[in-house]
């Protein structure tokens, strides 16, 4: 019995073993085709001609994908300038403030926001948001700040989930604490628990930029996808993602190689917005209340 | 130890998974032959697969005769495949597809692949602007103006006094191949215009903006958007069939050699009155 009981516990073990050997090894498939795929053109063309290039005629041979690296940027930013305030607002009102009724209702619609399809997002902001930026900014409507207005409702549920869970990780007594000392609740938020919580909102917020920067469908319907650097937050944009997802289906040859090489540049992107989340959150474990 | 083992495990397995994968290839191949034995015994079941790749304008139109066909023929399946005109011809010419698509005429240089091109539709691009839009027609040229960037404002083409906002497709495309092929002759499109992926987001545009322009399959056309008249001639299919509109290309489906068996079957069926029928719900029939 004691033995069968041993031999079920490791085959479980194994199993387990086996599903985890499983993600990682899609990853590296996944980065190796890539990387195969992608490395011969920004050997031939020249990485620096590749990323700093301001050109993009992939029919000519001309691969330059700065305006897409610089498209992306302005869309992620404009996304975050928007997204955090009102996201973080939004966590310390659910974690702090919210009656239990209203979070009945509060706390489904923001995870339902993440339940909807991208493509339905950028069809919303084709037929609603650019026609109202062009009505009352002027323009084309298709632009940096279209995009940006709909990446933030995208990355809500991102940081408002993660950063709610950082600020009631925040313990009892720091906040009993506080107000023992006459401190309004304001002032216990402001003062107390945001500084507390202040690395897991970073992590909310890298997380919310990883999934603003990896966005493809909804952002390919309401940025215009102009290959030039955007002059003003009205101006049309093309974005890494986008240039993959729009040309992918034609290309062949060299431009093929040449979208696998802006994948490169993407993964590269968003390795580094990963390996920043993970930094923060160690860096968390370290805190101490401050200010 | 055991990491390792279950590590060789795993590896084992993936492979052959992976292998799996290869196999798929030349079972299809046999039945693709059997296929073709079959149908040259006329009047038997026709049974086997076809490949079809290629353009992913005449894309959707195979898929329709595709349905009707298996419909008629059970044991038949055939794939529909995408991959642009120019893999379309490449796969006709060696041998990964039985019918290679191509939404334009075959280049000189391709020539020399001993093709078979059959025509099976014809597509007109219509020059699309909003409703509302006061200007009728243009001729090719003020096109080629507007989209080069010559002519930045309507009222130079007798419409209201607004600035043009150019709707082009993505580098690489069909639709903007022709464009280019029969409107541009050896210029660029502008660096200003906006890009769509696909008709319908060409379509959804221009409908969402007065002053917008951009090319769509003739088949796109509908209510919210207004096809512009060329050289005095409107986008309609009689004035394709006709010769009149000057903005068509042909869909054409090719093959290696006289097309054989079940391929035959399948092509003498796209011709046929019926499959033009179908052909005719959002195309030029040729016939």
């Amino acid at each position: 019995m004691n033995n069968l009981n041993r031999l079920i516990e490791r085959c479980i073990k194994n199993v387990l073993f086996f599903c985890a050997a499983i993600s990682i090894f899609v990853v590296l498939l996944i980065t190796v085709f890539v990387c195969i795929e992608g490395f011969p053109i920004i050997k031939k063309y020249g990485l620096l001609n590749f990323i700093l290039g301001r050109k993009w005629y992939p029919l000519d041979g001309v691969f330059g994908i700065f305006p897409m690296i610089i498209g992306s940027i302005y869309v992620t930013c404009g996304a975050l300038l928007f997204g955090v305030p009102l996201g973080v607002g939004c966590a310390i009102f659910l974690a702090e403030i919210v009656p239990k009724k209203i979070a009945k209702i509060l706390r489904p619609g923001i995870e339902l926001l993440a339940g909807i399809p991208s493509v339905v997002y950028g069809f919303y902001g084709l037929v609603v948001i650019v026609p109202l930026i062009k009505k009352y900014f002027g323009g084309s409507g298709f632009s940096v700040l279209a995009a940006s207005v709909i990446l933030t409702v995208m990355i809500l549920p991102t940081i408002v989930n993660i950063s709610e869970d950082a600020i009631r990780a925040v313990p009892a007594e720091y906040k009993e604490g506080s107000l023992a000392l006459g401190a309004t609740h304001w002032q216990t938020i402001k003062r107390v628990i945001l500084p507390t919580a202040r690395s897991g909102i970073m992590t909310a917020i890298v997380l919310g930029m990883g999934r603003a920067i990896g966005e493809t469908m909804a952002v390919i319907l309401v940025t215009g996808n102009v290959a030039k650097i955007p002059g003003s937050f009205l101006d049309p944009v093309r974005t890494l993602t986008s240039n993959i997802a729009i040309e992918m289906p034609y290309s062949a040859g060299e431009h093929t190689q040449a979208l696998f090489a802006t994948g490169i540049v993407l993964f590269v992107l968003i390795m580094f917005l990963n390996m920043m989340s993970t930094f923060t959150r160690s860096l968390r474990k370290g805190d101490k209340l401050s200010g | 130890m055991q990491r390792i083992l279950l590590l060789a495990l795993v590896v084992i397995l993936i492979g052959g998974l992976l292998a799996g994968c290869g196999q798929d290839q030349p079972s299809n191949q046999e039945g693709q032959n059997d296929g073709a034995k079959q149908g040259e015994k006329q009047d038997e079941i026709l049974s086997g697969t076809i490949t079809i790749a290629g353009s992913t304008s005449v894309q959707p139109l195979s898929e329709e005769l595709r349905k009707v066909f298996e419909e008629k023929h059970p044991d038949v399946t055939i794939y529909v495949q995408g991959g642009g005109s120019s893999a379309g011809v490449k796969a006709a010419a060696n041998g990964t597809a039985d019918i290679g698509a191509a939404s334009r005429k075959l280049k000189e240089s391709e020539k020399e692949y001993g093709l078979t091109v059959i025509t099976i539709a014809r597509d007109g691009i219509a020059i699309a602007v909003h409703p509302s839009n006061p200007v009728e027609g243009m001729s090719l040229e003020e096109v080629r103006k507007v989209y080069t960037g010559e002519i930045t404002n309507w009222k130079q083409l007798g419409g209201k006094d607004a600035p043009i906002e150019v709707v082009t497709r993505e580098e690489g495309s069909g639709t903007r191949g022709a464009f280019e092929e029969l409107v541009m002759e050896d210029s660029k499109i502008t660096d200003n215009a906006i890009v769509q992926p696909s008709n319908g987001a060409v379509r959804t545009t221009v409908a969402s903006s007065e002053n917008a322009i951009g090319f769509i399959s003739v088949g796109f056309l509908n209510d919210e958007v207004k096809g512009l008249k060329i050289d005095g001639v409107e986008p309609t299919a009689e004035n394709i069939v006709a010769g009149k509109y000057p903005l068509f290309r042909p869909f054409n489906y090719l093959v290696k050699g006289e097309p054989k068996g079940i391929v035959k079957a399948y092509i003498d069926f796209v011709l046929s009155e019926e499959g033009q029928k179908i052909v005719a719900k959002d195309y030029i029939p040729v016939k």
